[in-house]
């Protein structure tokens, strides 16, 4: 699925990311932290914004594009406006979050990893956040619950639709 | 430059204090099995084919990555280093798709040596694979993901010229692939075609297109030759049977040489009297072309003719 | 501003009585002996020294972390030890690593501070991605000062003036609490140039882990920091002599780095006299799971897990039976319930096949299978193996379809032999940690749990009555006909009419157990799981 960049809407964004590229340019291992601002700014790494590191930074694109997709925090599809994440992490697990991550694809209609049409939602499976001891939890945006059930799915849900 | 006395199956020698276990052997004639190893790019260490036994460690060690010490001792083949090496050409085999019949590296793959050398086979199972993926978008580079098998050296050689590194590794885990430039295929990426990709791959993954269905690697002659295009004189293949040059390939280069399609191509020119019409590639996409455009020399060409055609008058 | 020996103490007089009187007036600490510790049950058996801070001071306020003796142990190093004294007592307390390998930090100090070089490093490995696991995490969050100061002590010892904080996207707030605290310590002079007068620099930068586990592996981690993708290099010079930007480099854990102002400031005697001979000191875990009181906990290396289990964690929660406890993380294995006596320190823990690992301990009941559990952990090594050697990229990956065979009930004889071929291949050749210890989980469920693998391959049975494709959910003739559970169904299979038993349809149910969650029949459900 190909979601279209619209450089008028970020060209505030892309102005001041072209200018941290500068001024980052002779810094030590300037890769990661731009790549991390990009998908800061702009919610995922579009295709002109890679380019446009490649330049100010010298890198060979390839390169930026092997770094990009090794690590699962950057997204080639832009999240939609409510990010939902379900941790999967070994307490959770035990505790049964993999039935509530099937639960939410039912609910909102998509993949665990994808945005749906409309950009309203995004789900994905998060590696373990560290709050073991409220397990299971369920993430959308900043938003923690806690030890979900469930039959209680539907109605987080409800608050952001 | 220390020399420092170590004993590989047996065999002592006195060897620099700066080599690895693996280039230890190579110089006392002892060839140690190794995918991922070449001797002009940097030490990688993902095959673990050259494992090795030394003395007073439990773990096997791969010799690539492995300095020399003083008194070491080292065993390169034995029944743990064997179950070991056999596993992981499972591994490899298991991945790869069973092509060999008419794959043009047939001969010269490296996978298909150490399977024979280690008794070990293709075998049906309902597990993943490499992904099929065939790029046929350049006239000179044929690219099939099925085979590759990640060694790196194609990453690692393209990286080595400045304003090359057209090549990469991406994703992660089994999911890893090779790309080149932004993910695209070869004719909307960067390469230049230069072939030292082609040169270093040790399976079918990369092959010289122009190359294929010409001879097997163990018909005919071959003979290595120098360009003449420059002073870096990168050498090549020229193919022959029956004494009819048929075909040349790059050789993988060494001592900062680079490769280029020029160079090639004018090598390809001088010894082969059919050769295949070349291409030339615009920003995306490959067009047949003449050969004086091919190599550059339209201008020139057009000059001599006309002073040629000058004298006759 | 310059900081000074006065200044500190100046400091400590003014906010620690105050500090004091409102803890105490919260009830939330009390003394033992002369240190302030955190009131409580869960507490009375836990010695905290890495947690010494946690949830007393506020993490905000560098104020506070001085009042208890912040920022003293660094004074004593810039000022009255050399470089190689400071390696000498760390070497001479005997820590060791607290991040999973158990490495002796002393030792791993002493190499770099030999090694010349123009410039070195010291690097605080904050990737802490063992699910389950947020030792580090609370470290980070509530004293991220213990472990500017353990830098910078160690940034001495070595010779660097420059540290970096590799910390994981995943945890915000540590990174947050980091960034106000190095700003604060800058504005004290105890970070930046010239600390104490002494003429000693040191500065710290954050970098970001963006979603990789393999990057709390040292070498990728460096790989990391300097732009490349995280695949771990081969080990050919060691990271003390040619690390980061091939200069020479210390990475040391979180944890680690928290005790050393301890250390340095009650000194080494004192810390070996707490756990074990060959580990002395403590270790933090994260207790959870199936257990009642999760959380986490402090204890001295040699506590046994029976007392970690039961007696701080309260045992399993609901009044299940305790089943294993997994140490380690997906690097560790699974102990049974019958090796609960066994010690926690590094040696014990390796003599029956676990690891002590970061600190995780998940405790499982008899509901979780320990096969789906094997699973669950080689599943994460597949989709963290960073690809590049041959061994982990493609061994735990035929491993997993073998696992995942069988939790289907599709295994077939051969296939636990199978395992531990690709297992001991896995383990034996793989380029760096995540791949030989990918592993132990199978290995581990293998050796103690034998009959649950054969009861799944075999009988195509799941003992714990867990693994979707081998159980069956079956309404009995206790069934009161109240309808919810067909109410619940998702798929719609429950047919029924009111107070008669109901039906589940076989063919379309999908195992979620919403009719199970939903029957209200007691003591025992009308819905069985065979």
């Amino acid at each position: 699925m190909e979601f279209k960049f619209d450089q008028k809407k970020f060209s505030d964004e892309i102005t001041s990311f072209k200018k941290m590229l500068i001024d980052k340019k002779d810094s030590p291992g300037p890769l990661m932290p731009a790549l991390q601002q990009a998908q800061e700014l702009f919610g995922y790494l579009p295709k002109e914004i890679l380019g446009l590191i490649s330049k100010e930074l010298s890198i060979p694109l390839a390169e930026i594009y092997g770094v990009a997709t090794f690590y699962s925090q950057f997204s080639f599809i832009p999240k939609g406006e409510n990010r939902v994440s379900v941790c999967l992490g070994t307490a959770c697990y035990v505790k049964g979050s993999q039935t509530l991550l099937e639960e939410l694809e039912v609910q909102l209609n998509i993949k665990s990893g994808s945005t749906s049409l409309d950009q309203k939602f995004s789900l994905d499976s998060a590696r373990c956040v560290g709050d073991c001891s409220i397990a299971p939890i369920v993430i959308v945006n900043d938003d923690v619950y806690a030890k979900v059930k469930k039959n209680e799915i539907a109605g987080i849900l409800a608050k952001y639709k | 430059m220390d020399l420092i006395k170590i004993t590989i199956n047996n065999k002592s020698a006195e060897v620099s204090s700066e080599l690895t276990v693996l280039q230890a052997a190579r110089t006392m004639g002892i060839d140690i099995p190794a995918l991922c190893y070449d001797e002009s790019l940097e030490i990688f260490g993902a095959c673990r084919m050259c494992i090795v036994e030394i003395e007073g460690n439990n773990k096997l060690q791969t010799s690539c990555s492995t300095l020399v010490k003083h008194g070491m001792v080292v065993t390169t083949e034995s029944e743990k280093i064997t179950k070991n090496r056999r596993a992981i050409l499972q591994m490899l085999l298991d991945s790869h798709p069973n092509d060999c019949l008419t794959c043009q590296k047939a001969g010269e793959c490296l996978l298909q040596e150490y399977a024979y050398k280690y008794g070990v086979a293709f075998r049906k199972h309902d597990g993943a694979m490499r992904p099929e993926l065939i790029d046929t978008t350049s006239p000179y580079i044929l690219r099939d993901n099925s085979k590759c098998i990640l060694c790196g050296k194609c990453v690692l050689t393209c990286a080595q010229v400045n304003d090359r590194a057209v090549l990469s590794f991406a994703e992660r885990g089994y999911d890893t692939r090779i790309i080149f430039s932004g993910d695209q295929s070869i004719e909307e990426s960067a390469c230049v075609s230069c072939n030292r990709c082609v040169s270093v791959c040790p399976v079918g993954a990369l092959i010289d297109k122009r190359d294929i269905g010409k001879i097997r690697n163990w018909d005919g002659e071959s003979k290595v030759v120098s360009c003449k295009a420059c002073d870096y004189g990168c050498e090549f293949e020229v193919k022959s049977k029956n004494d009819k040059a048929i075909s040349v390939v790059a050789k993988p280069p060494t001592n900062g040489r680079p490769l280029c399609l020029k160079g090639r191509l004018s090598t390809e020119l001088k010894y082969l009297d059919n050769p295949d019409v070349p291409y030339k590639k615009l920003e995306d996409r490959f067009e047949e072309t003449t050969w004086a455009e091919a190599l550059e020399i339209t201008e020139i060409v057009e000059k001599i003719n006309k002073m040629a055609n000058k004298e006759k008058e | 501003m310059m900081m000074t020996k006065e200044k500190l103490i100046e400091i400590k007089e003014k906010v620690k009585p105050d500090m004091i009187e409102k803890l105490l007036k919260e009830d939330r600490v009390e003394y033992r002996g002369a240190d302030l510790v955190l009131k409580g049950e869960y507490f009375k058996k836990q010695v905290r020294i890495a947690l010494k801070n946690c949830d007393i001071i506020e993490p905000t306020n560098i104020e506070e972390y001085i009042a208890l003796d912040g920022y003293h142990a660094l004074y004593k190093c810039l000022v009255e030890k050399q470089p190689v004294d400071v390696v000498e007592e760390i070497t001479n307390s005997l820590l060791r690593g607290r991040g999973g390998a158990g490495f002796p930090t002393g030792r791993k100090w002493a190499e770099a501070h030999k090694y010349p070089a123009d410039k070195k490093y010291i690097i605080c490995n904050a990737d802490e991605g063992d699910p389950g696991a947020f030792m580090d995490r609370s470290i980070l969050e509530k004293d991220p000062h213990s472990v500017l100061e353990g830098m910078a002590i160690g940034g001495y010892a070595i010779g660097s003036d420059q540290g970096y904080i590799y910390v994981r996207a995943e945890y915000p707030m540590a990174v947050k609490r980091l960034q106000i605290a190095i700003a604060q310590a800058k504005e004290y002079g105890l970070l930046g140039d010239n600390i104490f007068g002494t003429g000693f620099n040191f500065d710290i930068e954050i970098r970001l882990g963006s979603g990789a586990f393999v990057c709390g592996e040292g070498t990728a981690l460096m790989e990391s920091i300097e732009g490349r993708r995280g695949m771990p290099r081969p080990k050919i010079h060691r990271t003390a002599h040619k690390g980061l930007w091939g200069r020479p480099t210390i990475i040391n854990n979180v944890e680690t780095l928290a005790n050393i102002p301890v250390i340095i400031e009650r000194g080494y005697e004192w810390f070996r006299g707490i756990g074990t001979e060959k580990s002395p000191g403590t270790k933090v875990f994260a207790l959870v799971g199936k257990i009642e009181n999760a959380g986490l906990v402090e204890v001295p290396m040699g506590m046994t897990l029976r007392e970690i289990v039961f007696d701080i964690g309260g045992g399993a929660q609901n009044g299940k039976e305790f089943k294993a406890v997994q140490t380690g993380g997906p690097s560790g294995g699974c102990i049974p319930a019958d090796l609960i006596d066994t010690p926690v320190d590094f040696e014990s823990l390796g003599k029956i096949w676990s690891i002590m690992g970061s600190g995780g301990m998940v405790v499982m009941d008899e509901d979780t299978c320990m096969v789906d559990i094997a699973k669950f952990f080689l599943e994460f090594s597949v989709e963290e193996s960073c690809g590049k050697c041959v061994p982990c990229r493609e061994g735990t990956k035929r491993m997993h379809e073998i696992l995942d065979r069988i939790t289907k009930g599709e295994g077939v004889e051969g296939d636990i032999e199978r395992l531990l071929e690709l297992a001991e291949t896995v383990s034996g050749t793989s380029l760096c940690g995540l791949g030989q210890t990918a592993p132990n989980p199978v290995i581990t469920t293998i050796k103690y749990y034998r009959h649950e693998y054969e009861a799944h391959i075999r009988d195509k049975k799941c003992p714990a009555k867990s693994c979707k494709a081998l159980i069956q959910y079956f309404i009995t003739d206790s069934c009161i006909g109240c309808t919810r559970c067909a109410k619940a169904c998702p798929v719609s299979c429950i047919s029924g009419k009111v107070k008669e038993r109901h039906v589940i349809d076989q063919d379309m149910c999908i195992k979620c157990g919403a009719c199970y969650d939903a029957c209200p029949v007691k003591p025992i459900k009308a819905v069985t799981i065979n």
